[in-house]
């Protein structure tokens, strides 16, 4: 990790030499209930500046999925301020929401990708955050320059090879890294991710992580991903921020903590 | 650790549980009204004595079954499966958007929704006889009407199915797509439609049997097709032709019922 990429995660949010030192994600007191359930979030805090890549850890049910999808309003958020891009999330009206989502890339932990259809197909679809109509549902009827942006997308994660395969006949980490070229194919200036290592083996887990963090570098994307592989977060990550009790409970430089001390915010309560 | 479960003394219940005053009443009347519809609706012993034996002198006069008029009938027959497939493919196509509109997830609107579903139902539930004799009336005699009964009948059926397999596709890919920006029309057309693809096509070869069924019907009402060769012959007491009627009829829809029963199981 380069001393720059350090920089950029400092406690005072320093202007970093690539972003604005604008916060990418500026969260204030938020708050969430499901129905009458217990608060997933009371009053959580956090800033994220331009560039950086995150890491969000935490045990089960500690609200990190419930934390990332709320940025994007896939679960609307309880109480308090999201500030996400620039924009004041709340206010968004549908298209304005849309135009923001088309901005932010989401991998998921399953690959979400439409096994029927082929690589190339649902690498296509990740168009429809720009562009809308029947050119954008299949490679079929996409433009030359979509299809090959698409393709583009595909070497990047290393299988152009797997093009016109049927997602079903690739394994998982294949599936995941065509999600990953989906999700590059909207150009996303922030890259969420919700525990895209969470059902592939080490080394395929280890793949995707690599590739959604070369890939954040590359486009000087803000990552956001969150682990339950510790190596993982410390690896990919500048920054470690835990979740517990609601709010953060941990936020450290990635090269100051040790696996063993992660492990010990997963041990007291 | 585990507290071992002492056994309970535990009496046999009784064979039949009391029932209580409602459901005793309830029974009762079910069981007067199926006996009273029995003594009134249906044959009497004496007419079944009678018409037993009036069907086996139908049918000894069917048979030979007269094959002079084969080449009409079966020009007839193949007329009557043409009406089948256009209604089918008309009320297919049709079923598409209906079944958008009607699927949870996918109507623009929860009142568009109930709408769709209503209007589903009342192409179910009304017979296809019935439709055929309501087009007879608005487009005159002949196949067009028969062709709009099926395409209806077929809609009742197939958008139903049409919604419910699009609601049952993996929500997956279509959070993924609402995430990047989609819009709910590239959302369904690149992620429910695929996806939900083979049951509807299933769907769609099942319409295919049910259409021809009710394609050689639809004649008797005067919604064309080989029905009406059928009532023509009774009605001069032509039995013998009548046979091969029926038994072309018999062979057709037992073909369409094999070929689609084959092509839904290499689908599956
Ligand atoms: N749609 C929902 N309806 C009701 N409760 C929900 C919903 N989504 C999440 N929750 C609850 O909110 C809490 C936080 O869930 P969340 O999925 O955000 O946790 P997580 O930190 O991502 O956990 P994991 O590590 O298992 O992925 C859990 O108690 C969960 O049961
Ligand atoms: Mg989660």
């Amino acid at each position: 990790m380069s001393v720059t990429a350090l920089e950029k995660i400092a406690p005072d949010g320093a202007v970093t030499p690539t972003g604005t030192g604008a916060a990418v994600v500026s969260v204030r007191g938020l708050s969430k209930q499901f129905g009458a359930g217990p608060m997933v979030m009371a009053g959580l805090d956090l800033d994220i500046q331009h560039g950086s890549k995150v890491a969000i850890i935490g045990a089960n049910g500690t609200g990190k999925s419930t934390l990332i999808r709320m940025l994007v309003r896939l679960v609307e958020p309880g109480g308090g301020d999201i500030r996400l891009l620039g924009e004041d999330i709340r206010r968004l009206g549908a298209p304005g929401l849309k135009r923001l989502r088309s901005r932010v890339g989401f991998v998921f932990q399953r690959h979400n990708l439409v096994t029927r259809l082929s690589a190339l197909t649902n690498v296509v679809h990740g168009v429809q955050s720009r562009m809308s109509g029947p050119r954008s549902w299949t490679q079929l009827l996409a433009p030359r320059e979509v299809r090959a942006e698409a393709m583009h997308c595909l070497e990047r994660v290393g299988l152009a090879d797997k093009a016109m395969a049927r997602v079903d006949t690739l394994s998982g980490g294949q599936s995941q890294r065509v999600a990953v070229a989906r999700m590059l194919m909207q150009r996303p200036e922030l890259v969420i991710a919700d525990e895209p290592d969470a059902s592939l083996d080490p080394k395929s887990g280890e793949e995707v992580m690599a590739t959604l963090a070369a890939l954040a570098s590359e486009q000087n994307a803000t990552l956001i991903f969150v682990s339950h592989r510790m190596e993982h977060a410390i690896r990919f990550s500048e920054r470690i921020v835990g979740l517990g009790g609601g709010r953060v409970a941990l936020d450290q430089p990635s090269h100051m903590v040790s696996e063993a001390e992660l492990m010990r915010f997963f041990h007291h309560d | 650790m585990i507290d071992v479960i002492k056994p309970k003394v535990s009496h046999l219940p009784p064979r039949i549980e009391r029932m209580n005053p409602i459901s005793f009443t309830l029974t009762f009347g079910v069981a007067a009204f199926v006996i009273w519809s029995l003594t009134t609706a249906g044959p009497s012993v004496e007419q079944l004595a009678r018409g037993l034996p009036n069907i086996g002198n139908i049918l000894s006069r069917m048979f030979p079954p007269d094959l002079e008029r084969i080449d009409r009938i079966l020009w007839s027959l193949f007329q009557t499966f043409q009406m089948a497939i256009a209604g089918c493919a008309i009320g297919l196509i049709l079923s598409v958007p209906l079944g958008i509109l009607a699927a949870e997830g996918l109507s623009p609107h929860p009142a568009i929704r109930t709408a769709a579903r209503s209007l589903i139902a009342v192409f179910r539930t009304v017979p296809d006889l019935v439709w055929a004799l309501i087009f007879v009336i608005a487009v005159g005699l002949g196949s067009p009407a028969g062709v709009l009964a099926i395409a209806i009948d077929v809609m009742g059926f197939a958008a139903r199915f049409f919604a419910e397999a699009m609601e049952e596709t993996d929500k997956g890919p279509r959070e993924a797509l609402s995430a990047l920006g989609a819009n709910k029309l590239g959302m369904i057309m690149s992620a429910v439609l695929p996806a939900a693809l083979p049951s509807m096509i299933a769907t769609s070869l099942y319409c295919l049997e049910k259409a021809t069924r009710a394609s050689v019907v639809l004649g008797l009402v005067g919604a064309g097709g080989i029905g009406v060769e059928l009532k023509v012959a009774f009605d001069l007491f032509a039995y013998q032709t009548a046979a091969t009627i029926i038994l072309v009829i018999l062979m057709l829809v037992i073909a369409v019922e094999q070929t689609g029963g084959w092509l839904r199981r290499k689908i599956i």
